[in-house]
């Protein structure tokens, strides 16, 4: 009918594959913005310290960002329907203290319940799923401000956290609840393995699954998702609750990689800010609808290499905290600029 | 902050008041204007015609200084035109109104009238001045706007006022005005062209664009056509004739605007439905809303099955309500809503998704497509739960072969179905969106102002198409909208006056002057023309 008719079609087409593979190749550059940074970095180590580049090196810092990779899942799921949580570094840390408590005897500063750990860790995750569910209510069903409702919640987890264990740590946990986050293949964490899986699982959804699309269109424009007939409302209390449940892991690994659940995890380590950097440097945008799990995953390899090169390297403990910010927001700059406009905001 | 003289200059005779000369503009791989040469006159109004996509809104981009052309100049007045940076500069020479709105929400209609040039000392804002002026404005213009409200309450109709406003509020000699009727009310037309008439005859040169060729017969004196990026005719419009403007339009080699017409085919099936006993396809009864489009009070209608109804009305007459009631994108509070014998659950759109509605929102920017999904996952959204194999995994291969023959149909141009819609033309957005819709094959479909923004040869194809469907397939239509000459497909059409049933026309060809005079809330033959109701017309609920 339109012009098209006019040429060939064949032509057409041909023209067509071409821009559309050209665009696919585009899209694959803005995916793997972050690599050169990366290779910059792992050049930078290599000459800080040659303990750096050695297996036992990164089968560490495998294990170090595993657990803030599987956070980095969940509020990615969650900046995609356009929603945030703060409240992610709450439920990472009292998930596995509620779980360790009900394990561990009462001199122990547990509640002597001696719970098997096998149903302490269905808590965890009941735990974890039970947050997201409040959180997504609240925002969903309760038209609050998610910043507002998930800023709440971190501070009452945070005080729940500290008034179950009275502000001690939880040692002796049982060897099953410590496996995730302890337990090493050869040189492989079990940790790193299953943090792979997840973000290899999660973006297979996102790619070729209806509700991973769905959550792509409800992030990208709401009220087109509702009048294509999205359950909109359904998905977003369901995301919130993904998110808060891959938390309750990530606490458990961290809690694993450490055998202990201290009362400082989460809340007050802040872990909440580089879970956010991570997913923004590696291009989940803040307004939703845009980003996917290779730039998230690239996002969290950056500040673990940053994390580990700094402990490496000869800087003052006093100043590893300013050089490590300063070093993310050069990383995002740089995100932004290999990117293109869409990265990074 | 406005220019000391208007039109005194005797320069201002001699040089045009715009000139853009040998543009050429390229967006990725798609050459949007090659070597357009357009020459605005003081004192003349130019009308510019094209197919969506044709290049028309790049144009305008590159005129209010949006964005630079890849070649070729802008001047006004005989001097090249500011650099790109300096906006407040080009805002003086040429003020532009926008398809899109571009009114910022959380501010009131005083501050987007003055934005970036509020009135006041030093670059405070002297507030009491700024709403006297603006109310001034707005008086002139004959509106009723309360410019202390915040734009964000404000209805599509109501933004474009306060664009409009904007645009005169700059003092400048060069107006564009970019599809400026399409979501205006008839009596809000002919005010904007006494307007428009008014700024001409005092020596400013408009550039008006539309897909409304007799709007440009009515008040352009030159018309200027662009196909494919290329301006393929200027003429003064007393010279030309429609069918002259839509074949430069259409190109040549293509059989035009004529397929409308075979729409309009009286048809026995429909009144055959009516008169059949099957209670199937939609029933409303005494359904009531609340909502800011316009309220429903105890209204009641049917679709028949293949049968195609109209709803029209003024904006705030409740008809944008009664069809999103009916596509369950809106709740209703009283009375029921019945899609093939069951009862729809208000405001449930999924449901009624499922129970075979498909639904053409009226505003596409904020309901019709994900702006960064591509056309194919946009166009088959509607349908996943068909294309997805077990437990929910879906190939985007299968989108792509389910979108294609939709993208052929609809004839949507991009760059492949991958494409980001936000990339699209206006038109081709639309398209998308209409594709979306009947990609289910629903067996009602419910379009809101389906041709807002396509131009005249898509638009028949689309109206043909919907046709086309309903006939196939025995879909019902439920066709809201203001745009008087898409009713013709209709079988009936309803007029909603202040959210009532005020009267119904029982079959085509539509009275255009009894359909206008009826949504005025006149009766049949409108011969008391003295009774004017400026107060209701375009009266609002400020509140």
């Amino acid at each position: 009918m339109t012009d098209i008719s006019e040429r060939s079609r064949a032509e057409v087409e041909a023209v067509l594959q071409g821009r559309s593979r050209r665009a696919a190749a585009i899209s694959l550059v803005r995916e793997a913005a972050l690599v050169p940074v990366l290779i910059l970095l792992i050049i930078v180590g290599a000459l800080v310290n040659p303990a750096f580049l050695t297996v036992s090196n990164f089968s560490g810092i495998g294990q170090q960002v595993s657990s803030l990779g599987v956070v980095v899942v969940g509020e990615s799921l969650i900046l995609l329907i356009g929603g945030l949580d703060l409240s992610l570094e709450g439920t990472y840390g009292l998930a596995p203290t509620v779980a360790a408590w009900l394990m561990v005897p009462a001199l122990e500063y547990g509640s002597g319940a001696m719970l098997s750990p096998y149903l302490a860790l269905v808590i965890l995750l009941a735990v974890g799923a039970f947050i997201g569910l409040v959180n997504g209510l609240l925002i969903v069903k309760g038209r609050l401000n998610g910043f507002i409702v998930t800023l709440g919640m971190t501070i009452v987890l945070a005080g729940l956290q500290q008034g179950i264990v009275k502000g001690n740590t939880l040692f002796n946990l049982p060897a099953p609840f410590n496996y995730l986050g302890a337990k090493e293949y050869g040189q492989i964490p079990v940790s790193l393995i299953v943090t792979v899986i997840i973000f290899v699982v999660t973006g297979l959804f996102l790619r070729y699954h209806r509700t991973g699309r769905a959550i792509y269109a409800v992030g990208g424009n709401r009220e087109a998702a509702r009048a294509a007939g999205i359950k909109v409302d359904r998905v977003r209390i369901g995301v919130y609750v993904v998110g808060s449940l891959l938390a309750a892991v990530g606490g458990l690994m961290e809690a694993g990689r450490v055998s202990a659940v201290t009362g400082t995890q989460g809340y007050q380590e802040g872990i909440i800010f580089a879970v956010f950097a991570a997913a923004v440097i590696g291009g989940v945008s803040l307004r939703g609808g845009r980003g996917n799990m290779v730039g998230a995953a690239s996002g969290v390899i950056l500040l673990g290499l940053v994390q580990n090169i700094l402990d490496l390297s000869n800087v003052s403990n006093y100043w590893i905290e300013a050089v490590d910010g300063a070093v993310i927001l050069v990383a995002l700059l740089l995100a932004r600029i290999i990117g293109g406009e869409a990265a990074a905001e | 902050m406005t220019e000391p003289a208007m039109p005194t200059a005797s320069a201002a005779r001699t040089a045009p008041a715009a000139e853009a000369l040998g543009i050429y503009k390229q967006f990725g791989s798609t050459q949007a204007l090659r070597g357009v040469d357009l020459i605005l006159q003081p004192g003349r109004c130019l009308g510019l015609v094209g197919r969506n996509g044709a290049g028309k809104s790049t144009l305008v981009s590159i005129l209010s200084g949006i964005y630079p052309a890849d070649a070729g100049q802008v001047r006004f007045d005989g001097r090249p035109a500011p650099p790109l940076g300096a906006p407040g500069e080009w805002r003086r020479r040429i003020a532009t109104v926008f398809q899109h709105s571009m009114v910022v929400p959380g501010l009131t209609v005083a501050e987007n009238v003055f934005l970036a040039r509020q009135p006041g000392p030093a670059g405070l804002v002297d507030w009491r001045r700024m709403r006297a002026q603006a109310q001034q404005i707005m008086a002139d213009w004959g509106f009723r706007l309360d410019v202390s409200q915040p734009c964000g309450s404000l209805s599509v109709e109501q933004r474009q006022i306060v664009e409009i406003a904007r645009a005169l509020a700059a003092g400048t000699r060069c107006l564009l005005l970019d599809e400026p009727t399409a979501a205006l009310e008839r009596a809000a037309v002919q005010r904007l062209f006494e307007r428009v008439r008014q700024l001409v005859s005092s020596g400013v040169a408009v550039l008006y664009i539309s897909h409304h060729l007799e709007e440009v017969f009515e008040i352009c004196q030159d018309a200027a056509v662009i196909r494919d990026g290329e301006l393929v005719l200027t003429e003064p419009v007393a010279a030309l004739s429609k069918e002259r403007l839509v074949a430069a339009m259409v190109g040549s080699g293509e059989p035009g605007a004529a397929s409308a017409a075979s729409s309009r085919v009286p048809r026995a099936a429909a009144a055959d439905a009516r008169r059949g006993p099957a209670p199937a396809g939609l029933v409303l009864e005494h359904v009531s809303a609340a909502a800011p489009q316009g309220s429903l009070h105890d209204v009641s209608l049917e679709v028949r099955p293949g049968e195609r109804v109209g709803v029209t009305g003024l904006l705030s007459a409740g008809v944008t309500t009664l069809a999103r009631v009916a596509a369950g994108a809106w709740p209703y509070e009283a009375g029921t809503v019945v899609i093939d014998g069951k009862r729809l659950v208000p405001g449930r759109r999924d449901l009624a998704l499922r129970a075979g509605v498909g639904y053409i929102p009226e505003d596409r920017q904020a309901e019709g497509f994900v702006p960064l999904l591509g056309v194919a996952e946009n166009g088959t959204m509607t349908i996943v739960d068909w294309l997805a194999r077990r437990l929910g995994w879906l190939r985007p291969r299968s989108r792509a072969a389910a979108m294609a023959p939709l993208a052929r149909t609809l004839s949507i141009v991009s760059a492949g179905l991958a494409q980001p819609v936000g990339e699209l033309s206006g038109g081709n957005q639309q398209k998308v969106t209409v594709a979306r819709s009947i990609a289910r094959k629903p067996r009602l479909i419910v379009a809101i102002a389906p041709t807002r923004g396509v131009d005249v040869a898509s638009k028949s194809v689309l109206l043909a198409e919907l046709a086309a469907m309903t006939e196939q397939s025995g879909a019902g239509l439920l066709l809201a909208t203001d745009e008087l000459s898409d009713l013709d497909i209709c079988d009936r059409v309803v007029v909603l006056v202040r959210g009532e049933q005020f009267t119904e026309f029982g079959a085509p060809p539509f009275d255009r002057e009894a359909l206008i005079a009826a949504t005025e809330g006149l009766a049949h033959r409108g011969r008391d023309g003295g009774q004017q109701q400026p107060d209701d017309s375009d009266g609002q609920e400020s509140t």
